[in-house]
């Protein structure tokens, strides 16, 4: 079977004078609309409900909320540094040859992230129970209770918990790290940890930054369930003054616009360090070869 | 001053297994200060492993290795020796350089800091003086306008060239090249032999696995065959490219040439 030839086109140069117009995009333009119907009707909602949005304005930067959001801040900051400095430690551990640190690892990872949180905070706030007094044999020692107080339970369970689950994020890093980098950087006479350092970690923080920022985003949450062992986060607080008030709607919705306000400054602060991170990899993306 | 006899590598009886594969059997070599010697063989004979021997990239299973007069990887303690810890078998590894076939710059630094890093934080040298000393190595890889860019911004034969310049940076007494310009483009080649037949004629010790004939012929000043974890013949390269001796020397030599 022969085709019937095809007709060729003008080729007419004068096109190149035409105007040009972009096309209609009508999907968006449609779904536009209905989002924001649909935001009309939650704002309506809102607005009519038995909302008393003077006293949510009142309690926004009320002593006792800011001084919860203080906490709240402070305590992501601690257990998170202390998460990734242990996520860190046990990476480098689970990674080593040394078989003794391999076991302490695995162990570590095992133990904290096979348990609930609200149990091992439990545990930390209890431990007064078990040993009345802690510290060093001859060099120091103190009561339990005094240097365990909510602060400290808390950091203690989120950071360590936190850490069982940034070791692994943090070892997927290094995995994702050819092994040509570190066989580089012995022959240049690096030793494993000034490897780690200065080649495998900078490159392993590509890979990190993501979930990690996910767990500083998730902490900032999670600090609310240290409320059991009595630490004055900013959802405690607004849960102490609805106890006296009775305004439970205003007061969560209080505590929910801070908790977004602090998320979305993290959010800023994990793209810019996405970008400085990304170094060396914009652009045509590694020509080898 | 009398002059130094030292080998710069004196390899004896060098056997490395993996698994129950022989990849260097029973292998002696002894190469001189200033001697360019290249490797040549196929596939699988074990010349990235030799390479990767010398500088402790793997740990032999017998044998020794001196590398200018340094027993690599032992200590002798009387009548024992006594294995290194990571941080001397660093040290050690400061005598040589090592230029891989995949270039492995660091990815998250830019020429000039690949350079630069191992002077500072290895050698501890002030960053101002390493600094200069990079961009006069970058200018003498012909790459001294590429300083900022980063190894995905430069093409291979670029990025082999400041890998060169890195691996110089650390002042090696001997330079070990695994198949430099297998990776490249054949227009590139040239660019890579040229730098290299510089360092060779500044006395540089150098140890060449590279199936570049050519380049073995003019540069160097011993030809080693080796075929399965064995040295199969050495010598002159006029001798061992132009009238080998083994059998399988010829057929590979035939093999590579057709
Ligand atoms: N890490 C390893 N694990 C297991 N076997 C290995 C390893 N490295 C090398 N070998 C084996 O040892 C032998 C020698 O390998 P080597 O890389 O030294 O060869 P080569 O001469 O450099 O070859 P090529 O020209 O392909 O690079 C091969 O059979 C190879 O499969
Ligand atoms: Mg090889």
């Amino acid at each position: 079977m022969t085709q019937p030839a095809r007709q060729a086109p003008a080729f007419d140069p004068a096109i190149l004078n035409l105007p040009r117009v972009g096309r209609l995009h009508l999907g968006r333009w449609l779904s536009a609309a209905l989002v924001l119907l649909a935001l009309a009707l939650v704002i309506k909602a809102f607005a009519e409900g038995d909302i008393a949005w003077k006293v949510v304005g009142q309690f926004f930067t009320a002593p006792a909320i800011l001084g919860g959001l203080v906490n709240t801040v402070i305590m992501t900051i601690c257990a998170m540094a202390l998460g990734i400095t242990l996520g860190v430690v046990f990476a480098i551990m689970a990674m080593s040859p040394n078989g003794v640190m391999r076991g302490c690892a695995a162990f570590y990872i095992w133990f904290f992230r096979g348990t609930p949180l609200i149990l091992q905070l439990l545990i930390w706030f209890n431990l007064a129970l078990v040993f009345p007094t802690i510290g060093i044999p001859g060099l120091f020692s103190a009561r339990t209770i005094d240097v365990i107080g909510p602060f400290m339970a808390t950091l203690l369970g989120l950071g360590i918990n936190q850490g069982a689950y940034t070791a692994e994020v943090v070892r997927s890093g290094i995995l994702s790290v050819d092994h040509g980098q570190t066989e580089a950087a012995k022959t240049i006479g690096m030793t494993r940890l000034t490897t780690l350092r200065r080649i495998v970690l900078p490159q392993a923080m590509r890979v990190i930054i993501p979930p990690v920022g996910n767990e500083v985003v998730s902490m900032v949450k999670l600090t609310s369930i240290a409320s059991v062992i009595q630490f004055s986060e900013i959802l405690r607080n607004a849960q102490t003054i609805y106890y006296a008030n009775a305004r439970v709607i205003e007061l969560l919705i209080v505590a929910a616009g801070w908790y977004l306000i602090v998320v979305s400054i993290l959010s800023l602060g994990q793209i810019a360090l996405e970008r400085h991170f990304a170094k060396g990899r914009a652009g045509a993306g590694g020509r080898h070869g | 001053m009398a002059e130094t006899t030292i080998p710069m590598v004196k390899a004896l009886s060098v056997t490395k297994r993996f698994g129950t594969l022989a990849a260097l059997d029973d292998v002696s070599l002894d190469i001189a200060q200033g001697e360019v010697v290249c490797i040549v063989g196929p596939s699988g004979s074990g010349k990235s492993t030799l390479l990767r021997c010398i500088n402790q990239l793997e740990r032999i299973d017998s044998g020794a290795i001196w590398v200018d007069g340094d027993l690599a990887g032992f200590r002798q303690d009387g009548s024992r020796l006594v294995e290194l810890t990571d941080r001397d078998i660093a040290r050690q590894r400061l005598a040589s350089g090592m230029v891989f076939q995949r270039f492995n710059l660091f990815a998250h630094m830019t020429a000039l800091q690949n350079i630069v890093e191992g002077p500072v934080t290895v050698l501890k040298r002030p960053r101002r003086d390493a600094i200069a000393e990079a961009e006069a190595l970058l200018s003498r890889v012909g790459l001294a306008e590429k300083r900022d860019a980063y190894p995905s911004e430069l093409s291979g034969g670029q990025q082999q060239r400041v890998a060169i310049a890195r691996a110089l940076a650390m002042q090696p007494r001997l330079m070990l090249f695994d198949e430099p310009t297998s990776a490249l483009d054949p227009e590139l080649v040239g660019e890579v032999l040229a730098v290299m037949r510089d360092l060779a004629r500044s006395g540089m010790t150098m140890i060449v696995v590279t199936h570049e004939l050519g380049f073995a012929r003019e540069v160097a000043s011993r030809v080693v065959f080796m075929d399965q974890g064995r040295l199969v013949e050495q010598g002159p390269p006029a001798q061992v490219l132009g009238a080998p001796q083994q059998q399988r020397t010829r057929d590979f030599i035939a093999a590579v040439l057709s």
